[in-house]
């Protein structure tokens, strides 16, 4: 019987000292922790993409709770939903941002820009890219080891085994990992556009006119004729090569129109009625790279 | 028991075909290409334009800044314009185009084949002779002599290591011209080692060539102060850090210059230069080139003017056999894949090997078995097998920790892994990233 | 002209591949093979042969249906898992007790860890303690070696020398009272005593070592570093009380030491990867074994220490690193 006795008093006390060296302990190296924190990364995406320019969701939510001005601050992948919703939390205003898309600005299929030279080395762009230009006439152009694939945690692009080329998916939530894996830098964030329609310069190619023809079917040949056409100043050409702005394009699709090289692509957008013949079974087709038309009539030109 | 450098190492097959080959002048072509940026540092500045009447020797670029080179003009002729060619890595860069007309050469030239002995200049001429000649290392790094042979307040040079190793397997460039111009390259050592002002000299030379050994000795004799060091084959002794360590036992410690231990090496092609351009004032314009390969028919070692196509030069040894898969500028283990042969010959082309298709093809990659091989062979005692991974990861401060910088790129890993991972190629890719961010920090 | 293939240097390879490694292993274990079924007779290639195949056979189809890989069962090392569970294993085990030793052997040991060259632990060793474990009375009853029996289950089974040493001690007998009892140095060395299939035979396993060091598929530093470190501890307990401890050079000759030492603790990716690491490895695992054999409850303990050693590897290839060039101070001025 004493033995029992002794037992649970001899575990009781010790259990209470370090009952109470504990509360001590945890009382002297308190952290206060703005409960707000949890409850802003509650409504992010908790996807941890660093899309924000923050290392991770709750770094964001840090950011959101302590800097008093949040309009510079975007959470890519949740969009306007969530941001709203955060700045309710915290009750502070939240500039609605467009919501972006990645685009791959080269259209180097394996038909228009023939290869000139065998890829031996490790599977992986940043390496070709510290090797050399590229296997092909061209040296700023897609060298499609899929680095931008590794890249996104989203799986929102993938290579296009025919073109060799990556393609981005409409659930791309433009958190720019592609963007920052790319060594070309041939992907770039665009504001997705109203129905998803957008019109891009689809070449990154900074030669001169004749020797991007030569070594690419659709390249840009900074001939300056959509520079002309654009009514609203949204593009620019520089290195020979074009450039539109998104945030002046107001989806005229003049320029697509004049494009001799079709270097210019639009994409969601409505088949025109008057070029059947084009693009026949498909549509509107969320890919970037398969529904340029062919360019076999303008190649004389040049 | 010869020397050799004291970690890693491997020994491919030598395959020195073009070995005891005479050198041959190749002759001059009717257009050359000769692009602004050929050795390491600032590009050089043009300084003709298009209709320009020029001669052999005449300056056509100049240095831009203190690491950087002239650049003289190996042929005489009318320059036809200043454009952007395509280089050997297949990017677009600006190159001096010369149509040749003739042969007349500078007149302050010395075209005589005499030897001169006798050393006139004082370090501080020879060092201007020497940048004004537009001398760079012709070993293949390229890196501008005249900064080599300016030793950095505050350090003393003890000892003078020429590169005569050749420890590339197929190249025979060093070998031949020690065998042909051994006397020039004794006297091109005595005026290194003035401008030095250092009193010995060491020239390592591997024992692969115990004809030029046995030359050199000879030759040696009557210069005291010159000894030979026969090396043990292995490579990369080539490179100035296993080269520094073979020779005199000094290791470089991480990060450092070879004047760190009071070395300075030059290669033995670049110390025939300096004694062509101190004695006879001849600039770089030529050098010799060895071209070479299994299913080559004619493995040569020529004299070759700087811009002369390399399909010039592979038409002297018979022109581009059937089945050449790749064609690669330098040796088999360090040397660069060329994108074409439409590119002219700079002076850092030490050689050229064309490569049959079965042997150009890489093996599929396995996985890493971790049999330690590449730790083995790892000439700067560096774990491959973890360099690759942490680049492949990006994980670069961990990369800096394991001292991803002190990878000389020999290759010796890639070369021995039995499971053909690319370990170089993704090192090298570490190396750029974290030299980037090493240098954004010191600013 | 043909397009030219671009590449990053080097443009040479040694032409050494996993192939040539894991081939060279298996030839070097053939003359343990050799004795053991000079000894084992009909048990030996039965128990040898069940292990391999069921070994290549595990790999394939987990490859094939669990991972949905190309099978690289050709490359050898299912092969050698399976010899080296073999020679593991007393002669006269159950067929379904080994083709469940392999089964742990490939699946759990080295497949669960993403296949070839990920394996923390050597997989035949995880197989074949999973198997002493398990079945302790069929993993310990070993035949008795007697030229070319042709016989399978119905043989004699007797004591290795190590537990006729075990149980001595454990009745209170002094060690010493007992050597007669077991073979002399020479028998041990020559591979004539009791043991598992292919253990036995020093003699056979440094004619492998000696191959494998040749053909330069492992360094001396870990078999030397077991071995050597075995012989001192248990010299120095010899020579603090020769009555209670056995002479160094029967542990060094005796149980699997050789085998293990050779061939085991080697395994590429369980093994630590600079030369130094595996000096400590092999001095870890020398002195667990000595550590188990004298002061534990088996009488063997190396398959023990490897896999004990294993789990250090990691730790050990963190903190040791290769000696870097430069490391030694310039010796100028």
């Amino acid at each position: 019987m004493n033995v029992v006795v002794l037992t649970i008093l001899t575990l009781g006390i010790l259990g209470t000292v370090a009952a109470l060296v504990l509360y001590f302990v945890a009382q002297k190296f308190k952290v206060f922790e703005d409960p707000r924190i949890d409850q802003v990364e509650e409504v992010l995406p908790a996807a941890n993409c660093g899309g924000c320019g923050f290392p991770g969701c709750r770094a964001f939510a840090e950011a959101m709770v302590k800097s008093d001005d949040i309009s510079s601050l975007n959470c890519p992948v949740g969009g306007a939903e969530t941001m709203s919703a955060a700045a309710g939390i915290l009750g502070k205003e939240v500039a609605a941002a467009d919501p972006m898309i990645a685009v791959v600005r080269c259209n180097g299929t394996c038909d228009n820009r023939p290869k000139t030279n065998h890829y031996d080395g490790a599977t992986s762009c940043a390496v070709a890219a510290s090797l050399y230009g590229g296997d092909t006439g061209c040296s700023n152009g897609c060298l499609g080891c899929g680095d931008c694939v590794e890249a996104c945690t989203f799986d929102a692009i993938y290579m296009d085994d025919k073109t060799g080329l990556p393609v981005v998916k409409d659930n791309c939530v433009a958190c720019g990992a592609c963007v920052d894996a790319c060594p070309k830098d041939i992907i770039e964030l665009r504001k997705a556009g109203p129905k998803g329609r957008r019109i891009f310069v689809s070449c990154i190619n900074v030669a001169k006119g004749g020797v991007a023809k030569k070594a690419c079917k659709t390249a840009c040949i900074g001939c300056k004729k959509c520079q002309k056409e654009c009514p609203f100043d949204a593009i620019t050409v520089e290195n020979n090569l074009a450039y539109i702005d998104y945030t002046k394009c107001k989806l005229c699709r003049k320029c697509v129109a004049v494009c001799p090289t079709n270097a210019i692509h639009e994409i969601n957008f409505p088949p025109k009625k008057v070029k059947p013949a084009v693009a026949p079974a498909t549509p509107v087709k969320p890919v970037t790279s398969d529904n340029n038309p062919s360019s076999d009539n303008k190649n004389k030109e040049e | 028991m010869l020397k050799t450098f004291s970690l890693g190492g491997i020994h491919p097959p030598e395959n020195k075909f073009s070995a005891g080959k005479k050198i041959e002048a190749l002759p001059v072509p009717s257009q050359v290409a000769i692009p602004v940026s050929q050795h390491i540092g600032a590009p050089a500045k043009p300084i003709v334009k298009k209709g320009d009447a020029v001669k052999v020797g005449t300056l056509i670029a100049e240095s831009a800044g203190f690491v950087s080179a002239n650049i003289h003009s190996p042929v005489s002729g009318t320059v036809f314009k200043v454009d952007d060619i395509v280089d050997a890595s297949g990017y677009r860069k600006p190159a001096i185009i010369i149509n040749v007309d003739g042969d007349e050469w500078e007149e302050n030239i010395d075209r005589s084949t005499e030897l001169k002995k006798d050393i006139t200049a004082t370090p501080e001429e020879i060092v201007k002779a020497v940048a004004n000649a537009g001398i760079v290392g012709l070993g293949g790094a390229t890196f501008p002599s005249h900064v080599k042979l300016s030793v950095p307040p505050g350090k003393t040079c003890e000892v003078l290591i020429l590169n005569a190793v050749e420890c590339e397997p197929y190249l025979t460039a060093d070998h031949q011209l020690m065998m042909e111009k051994g006397e020039e390259i004794m006297v091109g050592t005595q005026i290194i080692m003035k401008a030095l002002k250092v009193d010995k000299a060491v020239i390592g030379i591997e024992n692969n060539k115990p004809d030029a050994i046995k030359h050199m000795e000879s030759l040696a004799s009557s210069y005291p102060e010159i000894t030979i060091e026969p090396l043990k084959v292995q490579y990369p002794q080539g490179g100035e850090k296993q080269l520094i360590d073979a020779c005199i036992k000094r290791q470089i410690p991480s990060g450092k210059l070879p004047i760190e231990v009071g070395a300075v090496v030059q290669n033995v092609g670049t110390t025939l230069a300096v004694y062509e351009a101190v004695q006879k004032n001849k600039p770089l314009f030529e050098r010799v080139v060895t071209i070479t390969g299994k299913s080559v028919s004619k493995p040569s070692n020529f004299l070759t003017r700087i811009g002369t196509p390399l399909n010039n030069l592979i038409d002297a040894a018979g022109g581009l056999p059937e089945d050449t898969g790749k064609v690669i500028g330098g040796g088999p283990m360090m040397g660069k894949a060329l994108v074409s042969t439409d590119i002219p010959i700079t002076k850092g082309s030490s050689g050229v090997l064309i490569m049959p298709n079965e042997e150009a093809k890489r093996k599929p990659m396995q996985n890493c078995i971790k049999c330690s091989k590449c730790i083995t062979v790892c000439p700067m005692g560096l774990e491959p097998y973890l360099l690759m991974t942490v680049s492949d990861k990006q994980v670069w401060d961990r990369a800096e920790e394991e001292n991803i910088m002190d990878c000389i790129e020999c290759g010796s890993c890639s070369y021995t892994c039995p499971s053909s991972r690319p370990l170089l190629d993704y090192i090298r890719l570490g190396k750029g990233k974290v030299g980037q961010i090493m240098r954004s920090r010191t600013k | 002209m043909s397009t030219l293939t671009i590449s990053p240097s080097p443009h040479v390879h040694s032409g050494d591949s996993v192939k040539k490694n894991m081939y060279g292993v298996i030839l070097a274990l053939i003359p343990a093979l050799i004795i053991s079924v000079y000894n084992f007779g009909l048990g030996a290639i039965v128990v040898t042969a069940t292990a391999v195949v069921s070994c290549m056979l595990f790999e394939h189809l987990i490859q094939k249906f669990l991972l949905k890989q190309e099978t690289t069962i050709w490359d050898g090392s299912a092969m050698i898992t399976g010899l080296l569970l073999a020679f593991n294993i007393p002669s006269n085990l159950p067929i379904f007790i080994i083709i469940i030793g392999a089964l742990i052997s490939i699946g759990v040991g080295k497949m669960s860890f993403g296949g070839l060259g990920n394996n923390p632990f050597n997989p035949a060793l995880v197989g074949r303690v999973f198997l002493l474990i398990s079945y302790p009375v069929q993993m310990t009853s070993w035949p008795i070696a007697k030229a070319l029996p042709f016989s399978y289950t119905d043989v004699t089974t007797g004591a290795t020398p190590l537990s006729v040493m075990k149980e001595a001690l454990a009745n209170g007998e002094l060690p010493t009272n007992v050597l007669h009892e077991i073979p002399s140095y020479r028998d041990l060395f020559l591979g004539l005593q009791g043991g598992s299939a292919g253990e036995m035979a020093g003699i056979a396993i440094l004619l492998g070592l000696g191959f494998m060091l040749f053909r330069k598929i492992i360094t001396w530093h870990i078999p030397t570093a077991v071995i050597g470190s075995v012989f001192i501890f248990t010299g120095l307990l010899h020579w603090i009380n020769p009555l209670m401890y056995a002479p160094p050079m029967f542990h060094v000759l005796s149980g699997g030491l050789f085998l293990g030492a050779v061939f085991m603790a080697t395994d590429y990716s369980s093994s630590p990867m600079s030369k130094k690491g595996g000096l400590i490895f092999g001095i870890g695992i020398g002195v667990l074994t000595v550590a188990i054999r004298v002061f534990g409850a088996y009488p063997e303990g190396i398959s023990f220490a490897i896999l004990i050693m294993n789990a250090f590897v990691p730790l050990i290839d963190k903190y040791i690193k290769p000696k870097r060039f430069g490391e030694k101070p310039a010796v100028a001025k």
